[in-house]
């Protein structure tokens, strides 16, 4: 299947494409980045039905055959990252196309946007650690300019925080890479996780908690958590969606997926020290976005807390576990975009972020009120929302494992997501209108367009999440349970 | 030894982020970082008496020094300029909203 270098090529070609656009037209803009990624979005669909007829499928890069060329992969983890960061990119785009008016060099935004989706797809699909590290700063570093866009003193203050962390989680990452080049003379993951399988080495272990530290940080687990709730809020509103539904998902939990269960694989230290992150990430974002006054921050501080659970499913290890976990990786991306997209909509309208100064806006913004609601009701775990089956089988997971107290605090934690999120509903969307916001109007019919599709996406997913388990999940927990046979699948086929 | 004196170098540059209060002493840090792992790198590939990689008459019986960990950090390289160019872009556009490059002063996100 050729189209997968598409992925990387196609956003890569139509950044540089943008950036000479400049001058011309807005219209021209918005209609190329919107067609790529739609596109890309379809392609990501077309790869997810090749997949499940043909098997895992190989690329070399020039016909240099791996170990010694780099390789794409697509494999059933690979193919629901690229169909969720796809669409969510899509859904972005389209959002920006108003949402971005206020502010100006709207072809620069587009550019940078594809930049960070090139840079995210290349980390999905490349087998080489040396490739993942390039494509990893390749999306931070768009990234970076992407939360300084507006160039207000807070949003560059943030900026700083980010890249400080995130530059010094790239240099972990590359320390690792280099100490296991040392290690085995060989860069390409498959053949790494063949060759160190049974080794037992103290500068092996070494390299790992450098990648458990460089991608957590990138993941914003807990202790590694300390730039999200500054970056996340900075950023545009469809590039908070972006860095919170995606970004932090490709570039940190789908790394230590990758490199964890398929490299080193896993052993029940690993699963420990997974379960107590998710843990510690979970309870302390729940705590810490239950005292926020500001929309946005609240929303991602709950980034942190919903990681953690992603977390605590990886740590369970079994069947239920694991598929809770990418259940509840792919729900969270939908609905805390949504929720991203519904603040964005609000500040457009208001120009506030303050909770305690809105209230009652379910009444002059009728689309923004209802679909933040639905995204509201799926983060905190109601029926029959999508967030409620991704929780239940994480629960379900820990259960058989048979961590009780986990299980009951991952289901207080949830209780303590729905106070939060009513908190957001009661402040921003019930309550009386106030009298300064009677005269606003919801916003423009094609923010309203990708907010209620993702609302629907939110609802259908909930309801009909056995097909999607099936076609979509299954594949992606048997490449996380096959563990390191990854590396024969991989240099055999 | 040299293994050792470059993971020193390490963490000088990581002291130097973390401790300091001054945002280009920070950036200066990082720079640190980065040419510990890039010399880091350069060591892996090297050969006591190794020649360049490059096939020629008599030296197809020369030890090679190994050319990947080369190309390597001339990516890593061209990388971390990219990064440095926008992190000081970044640092002259704070001082002129903040007028100060003190980052105990420059904290009016919080919560």
């Amino acid at each position: 299947m050729n189209i997968i270098p598409l992925f990387i090529g196609l956003p890569l070609g139509a950044a540089f494409v943008l950036a000479l656009l400049g001058k011309a037209k807005e219209v021209i803009s918005d209609v190329l980045i919107n067609l790529v990624t739609f596109l890309l979005a379809i392609l990501s669909v077309v790869l997810l039905t090749f997949l499940k007829d043909n098997g895992i499928f190989v690329y070399t890069m020039g016909k240099w055959f791996p170990p010694k060329g780099i390789n794409l992969v697509l494999d059933g983890l690979s193919v629901l990252m690229l169909v969720v960061i796809n669409w969510i990119a899509f859904f972005a785009t389209l959002y920006s196309v108003s949402y971005m008016r206020r502010f100006t060099a709207k072809a620069k935004f587009y550019s940078l946007f594809a930049l960070m989706l090139a840079g995210m797809n290349g980390v999905v699909l490349t087998g080489d650690f040396f490739n993942l590290f390039v494509f990893l700063e390749i999306a931070s570093i768009a990234s970076y300019a992407l939360v300084a866009f507006g160039v207000e003193a807070e949003e560059l203050e943030a900026a700083f925080k980010y890249m400080v962390m995130s530059s010094v989680a790239s240099i972990l990452v590359l320390f690792s890479v280099g100490l296991l080049y040392g290690l085995t003379g060989s860069l390409n993951m498959a053949d790494i996780g063949g060759i160190i399988q049974g080794k037992k080495n103290l500068l092996l272990s070494f390299s790992l908690v450098l990648f458990l530290a460089g991608f957590g940080l990138k993941a914003a687990i807990v202790p590694f958590h300390a730039w999200l709730p500054d970056a996340h809020p900075s950023a545009p509103a469809p590039i908070s969606a972006m860095l919170s539904g995606v970004l932090i998902k490709a570039l940190g939990i789908y790394t230590i997926m990758r490199v964890f269960f398929n490299v080193y694989g896993m052993n029940l230290q690993l699963s420990w020290v997974f379960m107590i992150l998710g843990i510690v990430s979970m309870v302390a974002g729940g705590i810490l976005a239950l005292r926020q006054r500001d929309f946005k921050r609240l929303l991602a501080y709950s980034s942190i807390s919903q990681i953690g659970y992603i977390m605590i499913g990886l740590g369970c290890g079994n069947y239920w576990g694991l598929l809770g976990a990418l259940f509840h990786l792919f729900n969270h991306a939908t609905f805390k975009s949504l929720l991203f997209l519904n603040s964005g909509a609000v500040e457009y309208s208001t120009g506030t972020r303050k909770l305690e100064e809105m209230g009652g806006l379910s009444k002059v913004m009728p689309v923004t009120g209802a679909t933040s609601t639905i995204g509201s009701l799926s983060i905190s775990g109601i029926p029959p929302f999508n967030g409620f089956w991704s929780k239940l089988f994480i629960i379900i997971g820990l259960v058989q494992a048979e961590r009780f107290t986990l299980a009951v605090l991952t289901v207080l934690v949830s209780v303590l997501t729905l106070a939060y999120y009513l908190k957001v509903q009661r402040f921003a969307f019930f309550g009386t209108l106030k009298e300064r916001w009677s005269k606003i109007k919801e916003v423009p019919g094609i923010m309203c367009a990708s907010m209620i599709i993702l609302a629907v996406v939110c609802i259908g997913t909930g309801v009909l999440f056995y097909p999607l388990m099936k076609v979509v999940l299954e594949p992606a927990v048997a490449v996380l349970q096959e563990g390191t046979k990854y590396s024969a699948l991989i240099l055999g086929g | 030894m040299l293994f050792f004196l470059s993971f020193v170098v390490f963490l000088i540059g990581l002291y130097c982020v973390v401790i300091r209060k001054n945002l280009l002493k920070m950036v200066m840090g990082i720079v640190i970082m980065e040419y510990a792992v890039n010399f880091f790198l350069i060591l892996l590939g090297y050969r006591m008496g190794g020649v360049a990689p490059i096939v020629t008459e008599e030296a197809k019986v020369a030890k090679f020094v190994d050319p990947l960990p080369q190309a390597m950090v001339l990516t890593a390289i061209v990388i971390s300029i990219a990064t440095l160019a926008f992190i000081v872009a970044i640092c002259i556009r704070i001082y002129q909203r903040y007028h100060t490059f003190d980052v105990t002063e420059i904290r009016r996100l919080k919560g």
